[in-house]
């Protein structure tokens, strides 16, 4: 099993969501996240997928989501090519003597404090996978008291402007 | 700009414009304003006693004349009851269009009287739904559903329309044009793929055609013969494809999968190309899965790309409409004929020997009673090919697709994906409506009908006289066979006692229709006969036949089809070179 970032492009029309969930449920293909949001175009939404799956079953999973009449269009997101980023919002157990250390750790991972409280500071962070576990890992023994992350959102790499493409017998 | 008419009118408006002729269905709340102007429609509305009926008879009508079916329910138990024929659809590539009633738009959520999530409950069981609540959406909802259903891979479409949709006033037009950005099926295969599938063609010495319903949907039964006869390749048709390809043609081996004939089985097996054409891999088509056709390389052609290596692996992909894709094949396989043409003598001596060897047939039962192959194969000669023959789900399905002659596609009419029980009597209905001048005889088990007879009294009221053969062993005679086989010979709720409660010939008289009955081998022929002469009335025959005849042969679930039993214990002897 390994895991694929796939971008969807879809119809912004109700129930979309739910067509996917379901396709994705009743076929049991593991989802490890989902993010759905407006594009530049307000008809069209994208939805970045995660999947965890071996290489052979990744082209049903494509094929399968591309049968769906509100899909428009769907790739795999080459890791090297394109930019992936998640959001953490983590909420971290300070005292007065570890505040100054954990500040510092948010400024070796270029994150930022969005709310201080007496016993805790709020972090945000943005980055790829690998770089919100690193944070946490070096939060963790500090106390994580609550955590929120989003789902992968991802973009392809360069200028080219929306090339849409499809399996390859399109 | 033409007057505002109702949303219920523009429905209705939109129907005629989809070109809809028939429709079946039952009123109630939520559909009810739709049911005024279908009072005045040219529309024919057939009343059927159930929804499941309905649906099964647009099902019954799309497989007969290939046009989409349609029926229309209320919302909430009325919609509910079509969930089972829209996934039975849906699983055979069968285009209908459900149009169901909705609670009105303000009170959807609120868990009104009669109201279900028919959008939500359907998402897996069809093609595409729509849920309309604004009267302006729905010519276009209308036109987009029937061409999605009958387009690319066919299958099942749902409308679901809310209340006060039907009832608010609205302009009516008819879209010129769709615009649907993301289905663009694929109608014609790359030069490439053509190209790599005729090479692997030329370089075969032992191919099997393996046609799959693909071939009846997409028309393609002519283009099939001429593929047949320029290779020369042993041709198998599945469950769905029964007709497609005359059974008495000399390459014909029979239908492959669980009960198919010893011939087919092993051809699959043993082949080295598999030309796979509108076919699937069903689990029933190739038993274990690792270990079917072990050798063979596979082409598969197949209008949905979805389909391409979700069972088997392929060599070549051929993404496209059947019809064109054989078309594509035909000059380019002259082509390379021309230079090398593989001989299959000796392949064609192996499977003439599998065929001579291991013909399908059946024991006579030693007590006397009737065996129910030959009921199915008198009728089936009786009544000819030219007769569409529609089956339930079971042992009498099983023996109607081995012991009838299919010659013509579209002349056998089941429900090969889903399974489901049930499906004969409203079917057959369908396809009456839809073929009016062809005899229909629904082949049926007494407990698939007793699920669904009621449709006879639609039948008998609205002149659809269609023919129903009960073969009726009193009891679920699939799942007996698998508990003498797999379960010890016990009986756990299989005995339905059918040869006392209910008599069908009264059940039928009662409902309108001619009841007959047969009890002994000498009438048999009789009573069809009597049946045949029958026209101005639906006609059930009770045939009271052999409890414990089994289907076979049978490649046992879950194992491999070198596994395939001939009967009960006995595996078909190969030479020592064929193992």
């Amino acid at each position: 099993m390994s895991t694929h970032t796939l971008s969807v492009l879809v119809e912004n029309s109700p129930g979309v969501l739910a067509r996917v969930a379901s396709l994705f449920a009743r076929r049991g293909y593991n989802i490890d996240s989902l993010a759905v949001g407006p594009t530049e175009d307000p008809n069209v939404s994208r939805m970045t997928i995660v999947v965890n799956v071996e290489g052979h079953a990744l082209s049903q999973v494509i094929q399968q989501t591309d049968k769906l009449i509100n899909v428009l269009s769907i790739i795999e997101l080459d890791p090297i090519a394109s930019v992936q980023r998640e959001l953490l919002l983590v909420k971290v157990t300070t005292s007065p003597e570890t505040r100054s250390q954990v500040l510092e750790t948010v400024q070796l991972f270029r994150a930022k404090v969005v709310d201080v409280a007496q016993d805790a500071v709020t972090i945000e962070a943005t980055g790829n996978s690998e770089k919100i576990q690193a944070l946490l890992r070096v939060l963790e023994p500090y106390g994580i008291k609550e955590l929120v992350q989003s789902g992968l959102v991802a973009m392809e790499r360069g200028l080219k402007p929306g090339k849409s493409h499809t399996p390859d017998h399109d | 700009m033409s007057a505002q008419i109702t949303g219920a009118q523009s429905l209705v408006n939109s129907l005629e414009s989809a070109g809809v002729d028939v429709m079946f269905g039952i009123p109630g709340g939520a559909i009810l304003p739709a049911y005024d102007p279908i009072f005045d429609s040219s529309i024919r509305h057939i009343l059927v006693r159930h929804e499941q009926g309905a649906g099964h008879a647009a099902t019954g009508y799309a497989q007969a004349t290939g046009r989409v079916g349609v029926c229309i329910a209320t919302s909430g138990p009325g919609a509910t009851n079509l969930v089972t024929p829209l996934a039975d659809a849906q699983m055979d590539s069968v285009p209908i269009v459900a149009i169901t009633g909705q609670v009105a738009s303000a009170a959807i959520g609120t868990d009104a009287f009669q109201e279900a999530d028919i959008r939500g409950i359907t998402m897996p069981v069809t093609k595409h739904n729509f849920l309309i609540t604004d009267p302006r959406d729905i010519p276009r909802a209308i036109a987009e559903a029937f061409h999605i259903a009958g387009t690319g891979r066919p299958g099942a479409v749902l409308v679901d329309i809310a209340k006060d949709a039907l009832t608010k006033m609205t302009d009516f037009e008819w879209p010129s044009s769709l615009s649907l950005p993301g289905y663009n099926p694929i109608m014609d295969p790359t030069a490439e793929s053509v190209r790599d599938a005729v090479a692997l063609i030329a370089d075969s010495k032992s191919p099997v055609l393996y046609v799959g319903g693909g071939a009846i949907k997409s028309n393609a039964s002519a283009e099939l013969m001429k593929l047949a006869e320029l290779t020369g390749a042993p041709v198998v048709t599945t469950l769905m494809a029964l007709g497609t390809f005359p059974d008495s043609h000399p390459q014909h081996l029979g239908m492959p999968g669980m009960h198919g004939t010893v011939a087919a089985v092993t051809a699959l097996q043993k082949a080295d190309l598999l030309i796979t054409l509108g076919a699937r891999f069903d689990d029933r088509v190739t038993g274990k899965l690792s270990s079917f056709a072990p050798n063979a390389k596979v082409i598969h052609a197949d209008i949905d790309p979805a389909e391409i290596g979700k069972n088997r692996i392929v060599d070549v992909a051929l993404i496209g409409d059947l019809k064109a894709t054989i078309s594509a094949l035909l000059p380019e396989l002259k082509k390379k004929f021309e230079s090398a043409k593989p001989d299959l003598t000796e392949w064609w001596a192996q499977c003439n020997s599998w065929r001579i060897k291991y013909p399908l047939g059946f024991d006579e039962p030693t007590d006397g009673s009737v065996s129910p192959q030959y009921v199915i194969q008198r009728l089936g000669q009786i009544a000819g090919p030219d007769a569409i023959y529609v089956a339930g789900v079971g042992q009498h399905q099983m023996w109607s697709s081995q012991f009838v002659n299919y010659e013509k596609p579209r002349t056998w009419i089941n429900s090969g994906g889903l399974g489901t029980m049930g499906f004969a009597v409203p079917a057959a209905m369908g396809a009456k409506v839809g073929a009016p001048d062809a005899v229909v005889w629904a082949i049926d088990g007494d407990g698939c009908f007793q699920m669904t007879n009621q449709e006879l009294v639609t039948c008998a009221l609205n002149n659809i006289p269609i023919k129903v053969a009960i073969i009726n062993n009193e009891s679920l005679g699939m799942v007996r066979q698998w508990q003498t086989l797999f379960y010890n010979e016990r009986y756990s709720n299989t005995d339905l006692h059918s040869k006392r409660i209910p008599d069908f010939a009264k059940l039928a008289e009662a409902m309108g229709c001619v009841g007959l009955r047969c009890e002994s081998k000498e009438d048999v022929d009789r009573v069809i006969n009597e049946a045949m002469a029958i026209n101005d009335r639906p006609v059930v025959v009770d045939f009271s036949v052999h409890r414990d005849a089994m289907v076979w042969p049978m490649v046992a679930a879950g194992t491999s089809n070198d596994d395939i039993v001939i009967a009960k214990s006995m595996a078909p002897i190969w030479d020592s070179q064929e193992l």
